[in-house]
């Protein structure tokens, strides 16, 4: 019994793929669409370069959301991208097979907990830490990067373990007959031929750390505030849509998908950098 | 095999249609302030056991979105806890049917029991930093406020007058969350629904005088606002019987018992 010929299926998962990409694509003009005449209208440099966000007096400049967006996702790179990178070569340099293999699905498991769920580990644990060692409210810039610096650690290692581990065997046995030590083969030999990819993985981690909404939600304090420490409240940007776009309406409301189109360029931008690293390292082998 | 499949999902797809047209029933969608939708669902529910055939859907969303979707259409009525409708509802028929206190709640740590109007305003505004400054502990003022957009925080700066809410003040977007922070922040400070106070924060006194039940009902505290429910035009059918519903005696009782105050004392 067949239903469907080879064409058919052909055909099928065709249209499946279409379908995806055009979602992809329909998001894609309904910010722009609801966003850019927005900025037009305001000013590309008022909404960008104001710090006056104030929705009720017409006033939308996003420059604290930016500052607070780049800021925590700097702190996750300092926490996190160390911390995975250490990780990734521990994992595929020193460990034994057999614990690689239990440990690594173990750290992708991160990627599955919900974000509110470490959003609220950081309420209950991290933010009253911050508050009682170092002053401050406690919800604050730092909690937000510590928070997602854990986050982004699934992709850094995954990524990164994949691209060391693709650094083919003679070189290390090369470097090994030279008379280097392991450690020295690791850090003149395997991360250099590695680098693209693991620079890919961090970058592919910041884009996460720069999209997560409700874990910083719950833990960054959320004040439009250009923060002069690490122990002062923000508000991200993905934060600020979030927050307010249940309520907003009119000039308001376009502000926020305005705001979301200025994120998706951001978004964008990294994701490139991230695909010219992966591709760098695939020409090169 | 495979036909079994095809049919089994042809059935189901069929099934769903036929449910979705089969519910002819007369609906009506309550929508805003999430300060009443969890009392708005309870009548909802009470309501819909004694009246088949009627069916009542509650979405919160917040007092702004309860005033525009009434207006838009995509609620027949509109929730909202403000003390003062802003002019888009004024197309609006408002009803009063509850009405509930804001109390400014601290950590159960904190010594301080009273502040006065002039110094919660100084306080929002930023002038007032340190709780040495009223009398209390050496430690920073965390203050903590809703989003813009909340009939507790309108209700609230209306009130106390001329907030302009200092910069770095947090902000939570939900009663419950506001709770929960200053729980666990030994120097915050905020305002809470009265119905949502329990043992974890600290009621103040405002210029003396508690946040209680009497002292709302009467007017003494002066912190407390209505709840409307705003329908467009005309209120008849199915919408007046179930507004009626929440006025009457049983649907007061309903409210009280859940720690909002009914409309009339």
């Amino acid at each position: 019994m067949k239903l469907v010929g080879e064409k058919g299926v052909r055909r099928i998962l065709m249209t499946v793929a279409f379908s995806a990409i055009s979602a992809l694509l329909l998001i894609t003009l309904f910010i722009i669409n609801e966003g850019l005449p927005f900025i037009f209208r305001y000013g590309l440099k008022d909404f960008l370069l104001s710090s006056d966000w104030n929705p009720a007096a017409g006033k939308f400049g996003i420059f604290p959301m930016i500052t607070a967006s780049l800021w925590v996702t700097f702190g996750a790179m300092i926490t996190g991208a160390p911390l995975g990178v250490a990780v990734a070569i521990f994992l595929s340099e020193y460990a034994p097979r057999p614990m690689m293999k239990v440990v690594k699905p173990t750290i992708e498991l991160l990627a599955a907990i919900p974000s509110v769920v470490y959003g609220f580990i950081g309420v209950m644990v991290l933010a009253p830490f911050i508050r009682s060692y170092f002053g401050g409210p406690g919800l604050s810039l730092l909690a937000g990067s510590i928070i997602l610096g854990i986050m982004i650690l699934p992709t850094v290692i995954s990524i990164s373990i994949d691209s060391i581990m693709a650094v083919p065997r003679s070189y290390r046995e090369g470097s090994l007959a030279l008379g280097a030590t392991t450690w020295q083969t690791i850090h003149m030999i395997t991360i250099k031929a590695s680098k693209s990819g693991i620079i890919a993985s961090i970058i592919l981690g910041l884009g996460r750390a720069v999209g997560e909404t409700m874990a910083v939600i719950m833990v960054a304090g959320n004040s439009v505030n250009i923060p002069h420490s690490a122990l002062d409240s923000v508000r991200t940007l993905t934060a600020n849509i979030a927050l307010e776009m249940s309520y907003a309406t009119g000039m308001h409301r376009q502000a926020l998908f305005a705001t979301g189109v200025v994120l998706f360029v951001g978004i964008i931008i990294l994701n490139s950098i991230a695909s010219v690293a992966l591709r760098k390292r695939t020409s090169k082998r | 095999m495979l036909k079994k499949a095809v049919i089994a999902s042809i059935v189901f797809v069929a099934s769903i249609a036929a449910f979705g047209c089969g519910k002819s029933a007369t609906s009506v969608t309550l929508a805003g302030s999430t300060a009443f939708q969890p009392f708005a669902e309870r009548l909802a529910e009470q309501y819909m056991e004694s009246h088949n055939g009627v069916n009542i859907t509650v979405q919160g969303g917040g007092s702004a979105v309860g005033i525009q979707s009434a207006n838009s259409g995509a609620a027949q009525i509109g929730m909202a806890d403000m003390v003062q409708l802003p002019d888009e509802a004024k197309g609006l028929t408002p009803v009063i049917v509850a009405r509930d206190g804001v109390a400014i709640v601290v950590n159960p740590k904190n010594p301080i029991t009273n502040l006065t109007t002039e110094q919660v305003r100084d306080i929002f505004n930023g002038k007032i930093t340190n709780w040495k400054q009223l009398g209390g502990n050496d430690a920073p003022i965390t203050v903590v406020s809703r989003e813009a957009g909340s009939g507790t925080r309108s209700s609230f700066e209306k009130i106390i007058g001329s907030i302009q809410l200092k910069k770095d003040a947090l902000i939570q977007d939900s009663n419950g969350t506001i709770r929960e922070t200053v729980s666990n922040d030994p120097n915050a400070v905020s305002y809470l629904s009265h119905g949502m106070i329990n043992e974890k924060v600290k009621p103040l006194t405002l210029d003396g005088i508690q946040s209680s039940v009497e002292n709302i009902v009467n007017g003494t505290y002066k912190l407390s606002r209505p709840i409307f429910l705003l329908v467009k035009g005309n209120i008849q059918g199915e919408i007046k019987n179930f507004i009626d519903y929440v006025l009457s005696p049983e649907g007061q009782k309903t409210i009280k018992d859940n720690g909002l105050l009914p409309a009339k004392s």
